[in-house]
Formats: structure tokens, C-alpha cells, sequence
């Protein structure tokens, strides 16, 4: 019988040596994002995105609640605009609070469809409390169940550029577990503001709100 | 091979051919058959098979995103499973279309599906979307036309509840 999760009292300050940092790691997997159009998870990878895309790009729709959504937004953003890359980024929490969205994906297989999941193996949010990942659960190995046909699962520096590659020119849908320390860096301000988001997203991707 | 009643092939072109609508979201259900069957075979349309109805609900937001029309087919029961995702799309303004076959409404013989039934239209309201209910032929597609009007051009919410006073109420055994 296994024991109980520890009780951790906040995100750790330093990064230990060998285990990738979220930004870093993020930032290096999507690189340029160019005309790439981005959907997020909630806070932490909200923050991701808004810190390679910055906190006014209208490209990056930004999920403050609907804890779940994420993959199957980006899934009907991506079937609608078949010529433009997407990618979701989300965490280990909101990937796991619609997991089942990974087969459908994966049984349409959206060639410009992408999928970041920053796995800290805790629920950063609301007190940091231990999430399955860390307790032995693999997304990535869900990811495959799923079907989606380019799955990597990164730990360490070395093995970003291959995965981020793998993003960009992945012939079908493309699925990143990468693994980060359990860190919160500075939030970045961004309006929660849903339906103004929205209009602008429209405007910049279609020319009409 | 299909016995479906007529009106569900004119919904399909409805939405399809008059109203633009690309991505049909479904959980499977006996009473879209013919609506999933044509998605299914229509190299035009996106039929997304949905592990659970939220899915549908988040695709729709992300469709719009992207300038596509999109519509989630549905049992009432399904309409359970979506209420958190309900307010991304109250929050957020988006446009949605939502066509529920009704259980556990007029003639249900399984229990099991009353409590649901019972709820459907007050849990949609509660989120913020209009419900149509059509109980005979001759008004589906004129209610579904008004439908796809708000939805897309008012962008608004909406629900087309299909009852079971239209559909028949499924057969169970008594003993």
C-alpha cells in the first residue's frame, strides 16, 4: 500500500540541477512562434504563453476557467483553419480533467495540431497539492493510447530541440510531455475578459470580429 | 438503408447547405442517426466523434475562433456532463447550437432517465441558453432555422430539444 502524497506548502524557488524550468522549457519547444495560433490551459501555462507570445498577442485565446477545455478548443480552432499551425499548451491538471479529448483527437488526427502538456505533477493553483502525474501516471502513455501518432515525453535539456522540432514538422498531430520543476514564476497581467479576447482573436485572425 | 423519418435528412442540408455549418460534434444517439451518419459521410464536414459533450461545447468555442460554424448533437442526458463548459460559452459570448434528443419526457419506460429528463431544460436555462422544444414534424425545421439564425447571426446560445412526443418514446420491457 503506498503512502500518503507529502503535504508541500508552496512552489519550490530554485530548480534542481538536471530538471527543466517552465518557461525555459516552453519557450524552447515552441521557439518562434511566428503565425502560430495558441490555446492555453489555465494560470501556469497561461503564463507560458503569454511569455514567448506576450501578454497582448491576440494569437493566444487563454483559458481562466472551464478547467478542460483546452484540447478540444484547439481541436475545433485547428479543423476550422486547416492552413495554420496551433498548438495547446496546458498542465498535467486540466489534460487529465478531460483526458478522453486525447482519442478524439487523436482519431481525427489534425495534422497542424499540436499539444504541450507542462507537467509539474501538482495542482499549482490551489495549493499545490500533488496531482496523479507524480504519483506514477503518464499522459504521454494516454497520449499514445489515444492514437496521436508523434508523442515525446522530454525531462532534460538535451531532448527539447529534437521534440521541438517534432512540433513544427510533424506529419499528424504532435504531443509534448514535457516535465518542469514545480515553480511559479511571476504571473503575467492579462485581462480575464473572455469575449473581448475573443473579438480580438477574430479580428487579427479573420478580419472581422 | 435508412428508415430515419425525413426530417432528418432537411435538418442536415439545413445546416449544412443553408447555415455553413462544417464541424458536427456528436456523442453516438439514436435519435441524430441520420445527422451523424451524414457527417460521417460527408468529405466536406468535420464529424468529431466526442468522448463526452463538453468536448463539443469547447470545440464549438474553438471553431468559432476560427471562423467555422459548428453543432453539437446530443441526448439530454449528455447535457449534464457540460455545465462548467457552459460558461466559457456564456462568459466568453460565443455563439452555440445544440441539438438535444430528449429522454425521460413523454412516455419514458426507463426510470433511470427521468431525473435528467427532468432537468435538461432548467440546467440549459440556468447556463444561459434558450431552449426551442419541438414536438411535432412540421415545426422542426422552422424551429431549427430560427435556431440557427440566433445562433450564428445573433450569436447567441441555443438548444433545440427534440421530445420524445417527436421522436417516440423508446420501447422497454415491462416484466
Amino acid at each position: 500500500m503506498s503512502s500518503k502524497p507529502a503535504l508541500r506548502l508552496g512552489p519550490d524557488q530554485d530548480v534542481a540541477e538536471g530538471v527543466l524550468e517552465r518557461r525555459h522549457a516552453v519557450s524552447a519547444l515552441i521557439g518562434d512562434p511566428g503565425d502560430t495560433l495558441f490555446v492555453s490551459g489555465l494560470a501556469g501555462s497561461k503564463d507560458d504563453v503569454l511569455h514567448v507570445v506576450g501578454a497582448d498577442s491576440p494569437a493566444a485565446f487563454t483559458l481562466s476557467g472551464a478547467m478542460g477545455a483546452a484540447v478540444a478548443m484547439g481541436l475545433g480552432l485547428a479543423l476550422a483553419q486547416p492552413e495554420r499551425k496551433v498548438v495547446v499548451v496546458t498542465g498535467d491538471g486540466e489534460l487529465l480533467m478531460n483526458v478522453g479529448t486525447l482519442a478524439t483527437v487523436g482519431v481525427l488526427n489534425p495534422p497542424n495540431l499540436s499539444i504541450v502538456c507542462v507537467d509539474n505533477e501538482h495542482y499549482g493553483e490551489t495549493g499545490w497539492q500533488e496531482s496523479h502525474t507524480g504519483r506514477g501516471v503518464d499522459i504521454a502513455k494516454m497520449a499514445e493510447g489515444g492514437q496521436i501518432p508523434n508523442v515525446r515525453t522530454v525531462t532534460k535539456e538535451s531532448e527539447l530541440a529534437e521534440a521541438a522540432q517534432m512540433l513544427r514538422e510533424g506529419n499528424g498531430t504532435s504531443f509534448v510531455l514535457v516535465k518542469v520543476a514545480p515553480t511559479k514564476p511571476p504571473s503575467i497581467y492579462r485581462s480575464r475578459d473572455a469575449s473581448w479576447h475573443k473579438g480580438r482573436f477574430r479580428e487579427a485572425l479573420l478580419g472581422k470580429n | 438503408m435508412s428508415d430515419a423519418p425525413a426530417w432528418q435528412g432537411e435538418l442536415y442540408d439545413l445546416l449544412k447547405n443553408e447555415f455553413d455549418v462544417s464541424q458536427f460534434s456528436y456523442v453516438p444517439d439514436a435519435g441524430h442517426r441520420e445527422l451523424i451518419n451524414r457527417s460521417i459521410a460527408d468529405p466536406e464536414v468535420h464529424s468529431v466523434s466526442v468522448t463526452t459533450e463538453e468536448e463539443g461545447v469547447a470545440l464549438q468555442c474553438g471553431a468559432h475562433l476560427g471562423g467555422a460554424r459548428s453543432v453539437l448533437l446530443m441526448q439530454s442526458s449528455g447535457v449534464g456532463n457540460c455545465v462548467n463548459f457552459f460558461s466559457l460559452v456564456s462568459h466568453g459570448r460565443f455563439p452555440f447550437l445544440t441539438f438535444v434528443s430528449m429522454r425521460g419526457d413523454f412516455g419514458e419506460g426507463n426510470a433511470w432517465q427521468m431525473a435528467m429528463g427532468k432537468a435538461t431544460q432548467p440546467v440549459l436555462e440556468a447556463s444561459g441558453i434558450t431552449c426551442l422544444r419541438v414536438e411535432n414534424e412540421e415545426e422542426l425545421i422552422p424551429t431549427s432555422r430560427a435556431a440557427c439564425t440566433m445562433a450564428f447571426q445573433s450569436e447567441e446560445a441555443v438548444a433545440v430539444l427534440l421530445t420524445q412526443k417527436l421522436l417516440g418514446a423508446k420501447a422497454f420491457p415491462t416484466g
